[in-house]
């Protein structure tokens, strides 16, 4: 029965829509929500189902303890944060409807917005408090953004009036509005105890919740920012096979994070269309400064030359992305975008290795399948550095303990980002003390200068202090980075409204913008 | 009858307790020894070291390996499969979570393979070297021959993806609502039982045949009729019921690629998320449950044909 009357929905879609509409479907990108036809013109009602790559009993209905997409993607239908970020990762507000600070960006005044909870109740300062002292709370190791917040100094935080939160940090602090940004940073109501019956400020109201399968959602009525234009909401796990079958064969309208080969095959049929977030990811080859051969600034130098940047792209992304500049965050806010393009330059490279004592040597490249075309770039990399005379050894570890053995494995690796800020990526991997310095870059002295840029508050200073450490990088660091994934995702032809912006954003996955023609 | 078989059951029971047991030891070692625990592998960019370590000590693999299996056991002996490592919840909900669609999925395809296979194998088996047993035997040779994953991408492709007459998963759907989601996924298993099960069926049904008793019945003037339902399918079915036993592990395989092509949330799903996340209690809970229904299928697959021919209890 239900399966009848979907063919018939999508074959009247096809028929109605055909010519202009159709066209304009089918080109796919960020102009998919502003369509000027009349056929573009937003609907209400329906169902959308979302398909996100699934995490089985790992996944969590504790906006506080997420780190998979899927779960990230059902909190934020429920829950809500005070600043998300915009598709360039600068802070736009959200529960907040604006900030200021002393001056020194230490203490920081947050205006709420005139926002409800699911229960009727009114979002307040106190829910703020309640919020970041559940995120902080010591006896939960797995509250994600203990280490991101942690410089919040909540006994000397207050609420000024019911709608005015003040937040004191224990060190200046400019990015301190994307911290709360950062992943787990909910707001929920004030004495929240149990995850399981989900009370939020967001566009969708919790029906139910299975891991590893579901979540059912319901338009919430009083959404402060415009209600939902669908009437039920459904996030869904599968991996990428299922996925992509289900999106194609209307079984769901939404498919998350699709592989370039799966673009090409639906490029071709007219069921589905690929909304695509340009170079919104980094992968890069990580050379770790304090062994050897890569203690050797030439040696880096030496392997970024040979990197055939354009040639990875197309092959390992099947030419869905951009090749890289050896940098993190192109197109985010503080990327310095004047620096030139690292060509390939063989015998240049050659020479470096030659003076190196590194011609004729081989070194060991440690990969794994952790995450899609990583073994395939490391394999294609190996023949590229080959020219040079140089052996680069592939090992393949175990995918699931990667991104722990990346830091102590191998003296090259594969490494990938998502969308997050340049300071967040820093502060990350790039410190002394970064929990995840997968390239051992320790300096004190960049540990300093990022710390003095950080509590510039002149927006355009610090950008210029940025920009400084970033050419360092580029120069000298391990990084090579040599693609820009695009960020796929896929949806069924009569949803309208999908953006394609950065994952991590506040506009990817807004269920609450989309609608069904 | 009853005397033979009560002391064979028991016998084989106890034998049965005594694997299972061994098997116990053997998930707690084998998962033991794959790299990375369920904290460590819960390390990502929104992890610190610091906190890994917290949750080491808060989930208790920090104790040494047999003190942690000592207590699974003491549970386990007590009824209670203990508490997963990644979702904090019952083991036994995990359990009852996942094997619902497995029943579901391994009964509906053996409600399709058993009439079928039994059928066509004694179609073949009266029909010896003809030239309906070659062409039926080519036929399931063929099927059981192509990988289940192929099967399935194929018929996902045709009957879902082209045509769009069946669901191509089972994600957003559930089987209440729409049971044609059953239909690809048992046609996929069916492939891989059928030929397996009816080439038993026409071994036994020709073995019976073949048999002095049957041929001397014959010589008397027994109705054909008669002679194959009263005679010949009783000794017939005997490899059949033990194949039918094997067809359990065989549709275990099956159901792991079949629920992976498919997304179907059940048992095959659990036990590889829970290998791949490292959650041990759920591995070993979900291990003892599918042993002691191996145990248990194997062990009505002998008393039913100690029943159907009870000599073959004697011959053991």
């Amino acid at each position: 029965m239900g399966r009848v009357s979907e063919a018939l929905g999508r074959r009247g879609f096809l028929g109605l829509a055909g010519g202009a509409g159709l066209a304009a479907v089918v080109g796919c990108g960020a102009d998919a929500g502003a369509g000027s036809s009349a056929a573009a013109q937003p609907k209400q009602g329906g169902r959308l189902r979302a398909v996100y790559a699934g995490g089985g009993a790992k996944e969590v209905l504790d906006p506080h303890v997420q780190s998979l997409f899927v779960d990230i993607a059902r909190h934020k239908a429920m829950y809500e944060k005070l600043v998300e970020l915009g598709p360039d990762l600068k802070p736009v507000p959200r529960l907040a409807a604006k900030w200021e600070h002393d001056g020194t960006a230490t203490t920081w005044r947050f205006s709420l917005r005139d926002a409800t909870f699911h229960d009727g109740g009114k979002l307040v300062a106190e829910d703020v408090l309640y919020s970041l002292s559940r995120i902080a709370d010591p006896k939960v190791p797995e509250r994600v953004a203990q280490s991101s917040l942690a410089t919040l100094d909540l006994k000397r935080s207050k609420a000024i009036d019911p709608a005015t939160v003040e937040l004191v940090l224990t060190a200046p602090n400019a990015e301190f509005p994307t911290l709360l940004a950062g992943i787990g940073t909910q707001i929920v109501r004030n004495g929240f105890k149990d995850p399981t019956k989900p009370v939020g400020t967001g566009a969708f109201k919790y029906v139910s919740f299975e891991a590893g399968r579901s979540l059912v959602a319901t338009r919430y009525d009083d959404y402060w920012d415009e209600p939902a234009r669908i009437e039920e909401l459904h996030i869904l796990s599968a991996d990428a096979e299922a996925r992509a079958n289900a999106v194609q064969g209307g079984q769901a309208e939404y498919a998350n994070d699709m592989t370039a080969t799966f673009a090409r095959t639906a490029e071709a049929g007219r069921t589905v269309r690929i909304v695509a977030a340009k170079a919104s990811m980094m992968q890069a080859f990580v050379m770790k400064v304090d062994q050897p051969p890569f203690d050797n600034p030439d040696v880096r130098l030496a392997f970024k030359l040979l990197a055939d940047r354009q040639r990875l792209v197309d092959v390992v992304l099947a030419g869905r992305g951009e090749v890289g500049n050896d940098l993190f965050g192109k197109g985010y806010q503080y990327y310095p975008a004047d620096l030139p393009q690292r060509e390939r330059d063989v015998d240049k490279a050659k020479a470096l290795l030659a003076k190196a004592g590194l011609a004729g040597k081989q070194v060991e490249i440690f990969t794994a399948d952790a995450s899609a075309g990583f073994v395939e770039a490391a394999t294609l990399f190996a023949e590229q550095v080959a020219e040079a005379g140089v052996r680069l050894k592939v090992t393949t570890g175990s995918p699931q303990t990667y991104a722990k053995d990346l830091l102590t494995k191998g003296a090259i690796g594969n490494h990938r980002s998502g969308a997050m800020t340049i300071p967040q990526y820093f502060t990350d991997r790039l410190l002394s003390n970064s929990p995840f310095n997968v390239t051992h870059w320790r300096r004190p002295e960049f540990d300093s200068a990022f710390a003095a840029a950080r509590a510039v508050t002149s927006e355009q200073e610090r950008s210029a202090k940025y920009g400084v450490l970033q050419k360092t990088l580029r120069d000298e660091g391990g990084i090579l980075a040599w693609g820009l994934p695009d960020y796929l995702v896929a949806v069924s032809a009569k949803v309208q409204g999908v953006q394609a912006v950065p994952p991590n954003t506040l506009d990817q996955g807004r269920f609450d913008k989309v609608w069904l023609a | 009858m009853r005397l033979v078989a009560m002391p064979y059951a028991v016998q084989r029971t106890l034998l049965a307790v005594v694997q299972l047991a061994v098997l116990s030891v053997l998930v707690f070692v084998l998962t033991s020894l794959l790299p990375g625990d369920a904290a460590e592998l819960r390390f990502t960019e929104t992890l610190t070291p610091e906190q890994v370590a917290a949750l080491r000590v808060e989930l208790g693999l920090d104790q040494p390996a047999p003190e942690r299996f000592v207590h699974w056991l003491r549970d386990v002996l007590t009824g209670d499969l203990g508490t997963s490592l990644i979702s904090g919840g019952p083991v036994a909900g995990i359990v009852r979570n996942s094997i619902g669609a497995t029943l579901v999925l391994t009964l509906a395809t053996l409600a399709v393979v058993v009439p079928l296979a039994v059928a066509l194998g004694i179609v073949m088996g009266t029909r010896e070297n003809g030239r309906i047993d070659r062409a039926i035997s080519s036929v399931t040779l063929a099927l059981s021959a192509i990988p289940d994953f192929v099967i399935a991408v194929v018929l996902v492709a045709v009957f879902s993806l082209r045509l769009g007459w069946l669901p191509a998963t089972w994600v957003g759907g559930d089987l209440l609502s729409s049971p044609a989601l059953l239909i690809l996924p048992v046609a996929v298993l069916f492939g891989r039982t059928v030929c397996l099960l009816s080439r038993q069926v026409r071994a036994g049904t020709v073995a019976a045949l073949n048999a002095d008793y049957i041929i001397q019945a014959r010589r008397l003037g027994v109705p054909r009729r008669q002679l194959l339902l009263r005679h010949v399918l009783p000794n017939a079915a005997v490899p059949g019921v033990q194949e039918l036993a094997r067809t359990g592990d065989t549709l275990l395989g099956g159901v792991l690629v079949v629920e992976a092509i498919f997304a179907i949330p059940g048992f095959a799903t659990a036990l590889v998320d829970g290998v791949e996340t490292r959650d041990i209690p759920t591995v070993q809970g979900l291990t003892l449950v599918l042993a002691v229904a191996a145990l248990l299928i194997n062990l009505a697959a002998d008393l039913t044909c100690n029943r159907l021919v009870p000599r073959t209890a004697l011959l053991r």
